[in-house]
């Protein structure tokens, strides 16, 4: 990251002149950048503000002069006009390299530097194909834009001999490279390598034979990928997804927010009317949508890629069902809705609601309404803990990662960040670069080991003991903690890292569910939140505590006041009426499937047709989340707000509007329209939402890096954002006491432990719709410790027997050599369900 | 000190070795031989009894000048080294890669312990404990002499830790190459050290701030480091006896091309190419006229071989009135019979197999003008293509990454603008090199 | 332990131990010198052995065989005789020699003879160009220059390594 991309606070000001204009940029900012925030465009096609220079494309060009100094008395000199007097270099500089300086004089106008430009980009149309008109990029390259600007009208290079490369490079399955295209700039390399750092994709050969390769098995299979797309400046790379799906000039973009991890990503969905759909909208991509607080200008390729379950596609549920002798069969909203409300009346406080985390807030403000006006439960579907203490002592406002440098620290434990949250892995990632302290606390190795500071170990069941060990180490050593935590404060590693972690201006704690079910996952939060009490780091901005949750509005969820149950497998089955929406409990696992038919009448509520709904009574459609305006809060506790893109099958509704319908049915009044309408009441009732409104989420402010202004050459083809920055809200202000708890024994078994750990690429609903993905998915799996491995005689590969909870599954063994022995991993939805830690047996 | 090194050769040969030493003295290139001869006395004395400052302050003094090609002089090099960065690394340059050059190759295989010398000397200037010798891939064979050598240095307690008793280690270790030229360019090899591609890097920073794993780091060419040791026995103003006052010493001239006697000769700066080329090369093969020089291998602009040429002194003051740069010294004689545009075939040729790739001036400029040479060689090119070759190649100038994109358009806009007849195509333009037959991939 | 420590755990030690702990990545070139040994090119298997070894993706190593003309990604030609036919050297006969190798050898410049055993190679200045015309021989084991030779004691030299082989077999 340049200078220019960091917030710095104590910024020294230079005064400066970019053609003619006078500039004024903070000290340490390249000359490119000091232009284009004056509005003034010197041309670039290597230089992308998100990365270092690397002056290789030459295009930037300029002339630049200093003021001549009197080395006798170190002043200016001035000419009898009284200017100073510049000096000008031999040869012209690469703008993207050199950084302003007090009274540099920056010229791109004169026919010097316009002849520099030309050639430049005469060099790079020798080789490069003249295909705009059936290039993906055509609108929307920078190439083009620029050979239209500086480009002279007629080639001298002799079409004959211009080079023939393929065009159609599958890097893997997702990416897709036109070698012809290609001019060399390295972004995309560089992007692997100093941002994603996974350099899988490379440069071959030298000179002329210069390109881009990949030799790595499987090939360009980075979650970063997509990413290559949007900031290669010509079309040499363009993802399987799109690729000659559109025209960029005939697609729509309306804003929206990402619905698979707590990070709230800003996207803009693309979309265009197709005959082949009948004649319907339909969303063709996900592009990043830029918002320096959340995602930057960066999306994973789980958020580009897997929106394909929101299309219309045979899969979506149209109309509400009804079971009838043993089948669900098609019947009118009238009397679905009518039987639905029947049912609630005679459930009374036998009702149970269970929401799904990717819901709205909206959404979760009427389940939690309407469960309460019936005295019945509403359970969010989660496995973990901690939401009130996030919205206590979390992320006060104002704060962003990138604020965060030397001095500073982050906690991440008991999370495989990267693949919980892959932008907070990334942000965290370059905290570290700037000198951040990064204290990685986790069973096993997870990718961020590469960039902490320090890496502790614990067991599985230990995690709210390690946390307790590191407030231990700076606080009174308390004798009535058991053993290993006074084991663990003992050993050094935590106790540096304690001391780091205690010190710090700053602190920011992430805890996930790697390995913790709800019980571990309610001790962890609490150390968590103790943590940053005894330390001092609540209450501020950049400071608190973040949940690292299994779903992306899990955190709103908590704040409309949802809760997880703690034995949901119970919670449903002694349910007179299951009210559930947008969430799969029987196709997580066996037992809860077996709960969900012990429920007296079930009503699902959903998208499409899953496992549960396959045994409801009643299945009521509702509207993807690309059709319906709402709000999410992400696990910073940043309020967004996501826009329909395509209308909804007629008919359909978000879930809000639907919960209101039954809530009608029995005497309670709930907006049904306007989601809007639903958010002023949130802002009306829930405190901590107190004061917001649509027109603060709309906000915006001029970002840095500037993407857009009519040039695509800066930050690549992410868009701008027009429709708002989000809000984040504010901390309770409750600022509980210190208090030190007694961790408690972790879950024993006879044999092996099974966990449960959480990957990007999931078989969950909201990814399998998506066959772009598919090859990226894992088949069902389980990860052994070497030791185990070996005591079994399994090889990594081989397929292997599980039984957990009763269930036997085949799955692919693999193995970790950071695992401890005794452990096996389960990985969230992929075929092998567990809730918390248990006994699992493994057989060839 | 008895027998005092280099004295006796400045009486016997008009050249006066101080580099070629072998040369008088075969038995120099063996440990025992070396050693005989005072070598490593300098060593020790300067571990033992002098401050890296004042090592710095000798060579400044002497006024040695890289021999790699930019002629930078050496004492300020080591001076810039950033004394708040610390471990310090030096590096020394014996990728030898430009057509012509042949002079790093000679004293490594037949002088190995001066040069040896010298690079410690320079590692205990600049308190550096390692140093990495960069070889080019092809001398492979050399480069296991070397690891033998420095293990016998090793053996002799010369090289290790805790040296003659003080607290100073050093260790010498050779890297090979694979075949770039490149990784001639500095920041390139440093590169390609650090197992990266051999891509030159932006500059400033400079290595002495920002070199080997972004560590201060002295880069210095073999031939440079091979005059360490004697200006140390000697001292600065006896070194100042050889060259010109802006160009001090002995250079090595690698004699190329048309010649009867091609090779090297070490000579004092400011000798002329007349000297060189008609006295100590033997003249032109079969007693033919001279027509060009080269004075820095292909690298370089083609001077006109006029009397006033032959008479130009070979130092860094004097060569650029001709047009041309004294560079790594690689004169490469053109005789009549040459064509010219099969020799700009041959330069640009290799600039575009030998171009990294990292710039778009250089990677795509030499490809074209390699495009344009091949068809004005080949006889399908109009006269309007001398022109768009010769506007190609200025388009490169002033606008590459590193030198070696100037670097190709050099023989390229000099041939044309000072052998216009080379480049009239009146007849379809026949390959006539003399009696070479010209081949072209 | 991967398939190329294994077998060359000795040179690997040796070759890491030249370089600091934390840089191990410069040890790629040495390292792939080791894989050459192995019938003179560089597998699919090798660029992952190394990789492993370096801390690297097979990718990078990839692209540092790709870079430079000594690393070779299949196997040609037992021996590699590399012609200088650079600008010094053509002038003293270079080009004509390498044409002049190539007839005899019945294979053009780029070529290996059909028997496997020698590639013709043209190749840049090797740094004796005082010496032409001369090249060098890449097998699996070394580089070893050859200077001042003409076409028969070039052909001779070829004989040699088909006696040599035979004798082998
Ligand atoms: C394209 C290019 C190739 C070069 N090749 C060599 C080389 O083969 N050997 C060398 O010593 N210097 C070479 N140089 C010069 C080096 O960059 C550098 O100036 C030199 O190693 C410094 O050492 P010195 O000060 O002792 O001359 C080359 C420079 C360029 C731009
Ligand atoms: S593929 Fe695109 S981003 Fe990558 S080097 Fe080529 S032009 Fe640049
Ligand atoms: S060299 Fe400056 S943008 Fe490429």
């Amino acid at each position: 990251m340049t200078d220019a991309v960091k917030p710095t606070v104590q910024t020294t000001l230079v005064n400066l002149t970019i053609d003619n204009v006078p500039v004024q940029a903070p000290k340490g900012t390249l000359v490119v950048d000091a232009a284009k925030r004056a509005g003034i465009d010197i041309p670039v096609f290597c230089y992308h503000p998100k990365m270092k220079p690397v002056g290789m494309c030459r295009m930037c060009l300029v002339d630049i002069g200093l003021p001549a100094v009197d080395r006798a008395t170190g002043k200016v000199q001035t000419d009898p006009q009284g200017h100073p007097v510049i000096n000008f270099g031999k040869a012209l500089q690469t703008g993207c390299t050199v950084e302003v300086a007090e009274g540099m004089v920056v010229v791109g106008y004169t026919e010097k530097v316009q002849k520099a430009r030309q050639d430049v980009v005469e060099f790079l149309l020798t080789s490069h194909p003249l295909d705009c008109p059936i290039c993906d990029k055509g609108g929307e390259c920078p190439l083009q834009n620029l050979t239209m600007a500086h480009g002279s009208s007629d080639s001298r290079f002799i079409f004959d001999e211009k080079i023939k490369l393929a065009k159609h490079v599958p890097l893997g399955e997702l990416i897709y490279l036109d070698r012809e295209r290609c001019i060399q700039c390295a972004r995309c390399t560089r992007f692997q390598d100093e941002i994603a750092d996974d350099p899988v994709i490379g440069f071959e050969a030298r000179g002329r034979s210069l390109q881009i390769v990949t030799y790595s098995e499987p090939g360009f299979d980075s979650i970063w990928s997509g990413n290559t797309t949007d900031i290669c400046p010509v079309g040499a790379l363009t993802t399987s997804d799109f690729r000659f799906g559109a025209r960029p000039w005939e697609l729509q973009a309306s804003a929206s927010i990402c619905t698979h991890c707590p990070v709230g990503c800003n996207t803009t969905l693309n979309t265009r009317r197709e005959a082949k759909a009948g004649g319907e909208m339909v969303v063709k991509r996900v592009m990043p949508r830029q918002n320096e607080d959340v995602n930057e200008i960066w999306l994973c390729d789980k958020g580009r890629f897997a929106h394909h379950y929101a299309a219309k596609d045979d899969g979506r549920l149209t109309r509400p069902l009804v079971r009838k002798d043993g089948k669900l069969v098609a019947t009118t909203w009238e009397k679905a809705l009518a039987l639905v409300a029947e049912k609630f009346d005679a459930a009374g406080r036998g009702l149970l609601t269970l929401a799904g985390g990717k819901l709205t807030n909206e959404d979760f403000y009427h389940l939690a309404g309407l469960a309460r006006a019936r005295g019945g439960k509403a359970v969010l579907d989660s496995r973990m803990a901690g939401g009130d203490l996030t919205a206590q002592v979390g992320l006060s406002a104002g704060s962003n990662l990138v604020a965060l440098g030397a001095g500073d620290a982050v906690l991440v434990i008991a999370s495989d960040l990267e693949e919980e949250a892959p932008l907070w892995w990334l942000r965290v990632k370059q905290a570290a670069e700037r000198g951040v302290t990064v204290v990685v606390a986790n069973p096993r190795r997870t990718k961020l080991d590469r960039h902490a500071t320090h890496t502790l170990r614990y067991d599985y069941g230990y995690e709210a003991a390690l946390v307790t060990a590191l407030i231990g180490s700076f606080s009174p050593k308390r004798a009535d903690l058991p053993a290993a935590v006074q084991a663990l404060i003992r050993n050094k590693d935590v106790k540096d890292a304690g001391q780091v972690i205690a010190q710090a201006n700053n602190l920011i704690v992430f805890y996930g569910s790697d390995g913790t079910g709800l019980a571990e996952s309610t001790a962890l939060a609490r150390a968590c939140a103790n943590l940053l009490i005894g330390t001092g780091h609540v209450g501020r901005a950049n400071n608190g505590l973040v949940a690292v949750w299994d779903k992306a509005n899990a955190q709103g969820g908590w704040d409309m006041g949802l809760r997880p149950s703690a034995d949901l497998a119970a919670d449903l089955g002694a349910a007179k009426v299951a009210y559930i929406v947008a969430a799969d409990p029987a196709g997580d696992s066996p037992a809860l499937a077996e709960a969900v038919n012990a429920a007296e009448f079930v009503v699902v509520q959903d998208i499409r047709l899953s496992a549960t709904a396959e045994l409801a009574d009643v299945v009521l459609p509702a509207a993807a989340f690309t059709e319906r305006d709402g709000t999410f809060t992400s696990g910073e506790r940043r309020v967004q707000r996501l826009h329909p893109a395509v209308p909804a099958y007629a008919g359909l509704r978000g879930d809000f509007a639907v919960t209101a319908q039954i809530a009608a049915r029995l005497g309670l009044a709930q907006e049904k329209l306007l989601a809007t309408k639903v958010f002023n009441q949130i802002a009306a009732s829930v405190p901590a939402y107190a004061g917001l409104s649509i027109a603060a989420l709309s906000e915006v402010r001029e970002q840095w890096p500037v993407i857009g202004r009519g040039d695509v050459y800066y930050g690549g083809t992410t868009y701008d954002n027009k429709q708002g920055l989000g809000v984040q809200l504010p901390v309770s202000g409750d600022s509980p006491a210190l208090t030190f708890e007694q961790p408690a024994e972790p879950v024993k078994v006879k044999g092996l432990k099974a966990v449960a750990v959480t990957r990007l690429y999931d078989r969950g609903t909201t990814v399998t719709p998506s066959t772009v993905l598919g090859t990226r998915l894992p088949q069902t799996f389980i990860v052994l410790s070497v030791e185990d491995a070996d005591k079994m005689k399994i090889e990594p590969g081989q397929k292997v027997k599980a039984t957990l909870n009763g269930v036997t599954a085949e799955a692919e063994a693999r193995i970790d050599n950071s695992l401890a022995k005794g452990v096996v991993l389960a990985p969230r939805s992929l075929g092998l369900a567990i809730d918390s830690p248990c006994e699992i047996t493994v057989k060839k | 000190m008895a027998q005092s090194r280099g004295e006796e050769e400045m009486s016997t040969v008009k050249g006066s070795h101080i580099l070629l030493r072998h040369r008088d003295k075969p038995a120099l290139s063996t440990f025992e031989g070396y050693v005989k001869d005072g070598g490593f006395k300098t060593w020790k004395q300067v571990v033992t009894k002098m401050t890296p400052e004042a090592v710095v302050n000798e060579v400044f003094d002497s006024g040695l000048r890289g021999r790699g090609g930019a002629g930078f002089p050496t004492g300020l090099k080591w001076r810039f080294i950033d004394k708040n960065n610390w471990p310090h690394y030096v590096v020394v340059n014996a990728d030898e890669s430009e057509p012509g050059t042949f002079k790093d190759r000679e004293i490594m295989e037949k002088n190995p312990y001066q040069f040896l010398e010298g690079v410690m000397l320079t590692a205990y200037a600049v308190n550096a404990n390692r140093a990495y010798i960069y070889l080019r891939g092809e001398f492979w064979r050399l480069a296991a002499e070397l690891d033998k050598q420095i293990a016998r240095l090793h053996k002799e307690k010369l090289l290790g830790k805790k040296l003659f008793g003080k607290d100073y280690e050093l260790e010498l270790y050779t890297h090979l190459g694979a075949g770039a030229y490149i990784c001639g360019e500095e920041t390139a090899l440093l590169e390609s050290l650090e197992g990266k591609l051999g891509q030159p890097r932006l500059r400033p920073p400079f290595p002495p701030t920002f070199g080997l794993y972004g560590k201060p780091t002295i880069v210095n060419n073999v031939e440079t480091l091979a005059n360490v040791p004697l200006i140390l026995e000697k001292g600065a103003k006896w070194y100042r006896k050889f060259g010109t006052e802006k160009s001090p010493g002995t250079k090595i001239f690698s004699l190329s091309g048309r010649v009867v006697k091609p090779g090297n000769y070490e000579l004092p700066l400011g000798t002329t190419y007349g000297e060189l080329i008609m006295e100590h090369g033997g003249g032109i093969i079969d007693g033919r006229q001279i027509k060009a020089i080269m004075s820095a291998g292909a690298s370089s602009s083609l001077i006109v071989a006029n009397d006033k040429a032959l008479a130009t002194p070979m130092d860094y003051e004097n060569v650029p009135s001709l047009g041309a740069q004294l560079g790594s010294a690689s004169i490469i004689v053109i005789d009549e019979t040459v064509d010219l545009k099969w020799l700009v075939d041959k330069t640009v040729h290799f600039f575009k197999h030998e171009s990294c790739g990292k710039c778009t001036p250089c990677r795509e400029g030499t490809y074209w003008m390699n495009n344009i040479t091949h068809r004005i060689l080949h006889g399908e090119a109009e006269q309007k293509d001398v022109d768009l070759l010769k506007d190609v190649a200025v388009n490169m100038k002033g606008k590459c990454l590193c030198a070696l994109g100037e670097f190709a358009t050099e023989a390229v806009v000099s041939s044309i603008e000072r052998f216009p007849n080379d480049f009239k195509l009146k007849t379809a333009a026949k390959a006539v090199a003399g009696e070479l037959k010209v081949t072209h991939d | 332990m991967n398939a190329l420590q294994t077998k060359y755990a000795k040179d690997i030690k040796a070759i890491l131990a030249k370089y600091p702990e934390d840089e191990k990545r410069s040890a790629v070139m040495p390292l792939l010198y080791v894989a050459q040994r192995e019938g003179g090119y560089v597998s699919r298997q090798d660029l992952a052995d190394i990789a492993e070894i370096i801390e690297v993706t097979p990718t990078e190593v990839a692209s540092i065989v790709g870079f430079y003309t000594l690393y070779h990604d299949k196997p040609e030609g037992q021996y590699r005789v590399q012609v200088c036919n650079d600008l010094p050297c053509a002038m003293r006969g270079a080009d004509a020699f390498l044409q002049g190798v190539c007839e005899n050898l019945g294979i053009e410049v780029g070529e290996t003879t059909k028997d496997g055993l020698v590639r013709v190679e043209a190749v840049m200045c090797l740094a004796a160009c005082d010496k032409a015309p001369m090249f060098q021989v890449q097998d699996c084991e070394n580089i070893t220059y050859y200077e001042e030779q003409t076409v028969d004691s070039t052909i001779k030299l070829v004989e040699k390594w088909r006696k040599a082989g035979a004798k082998k077999k």
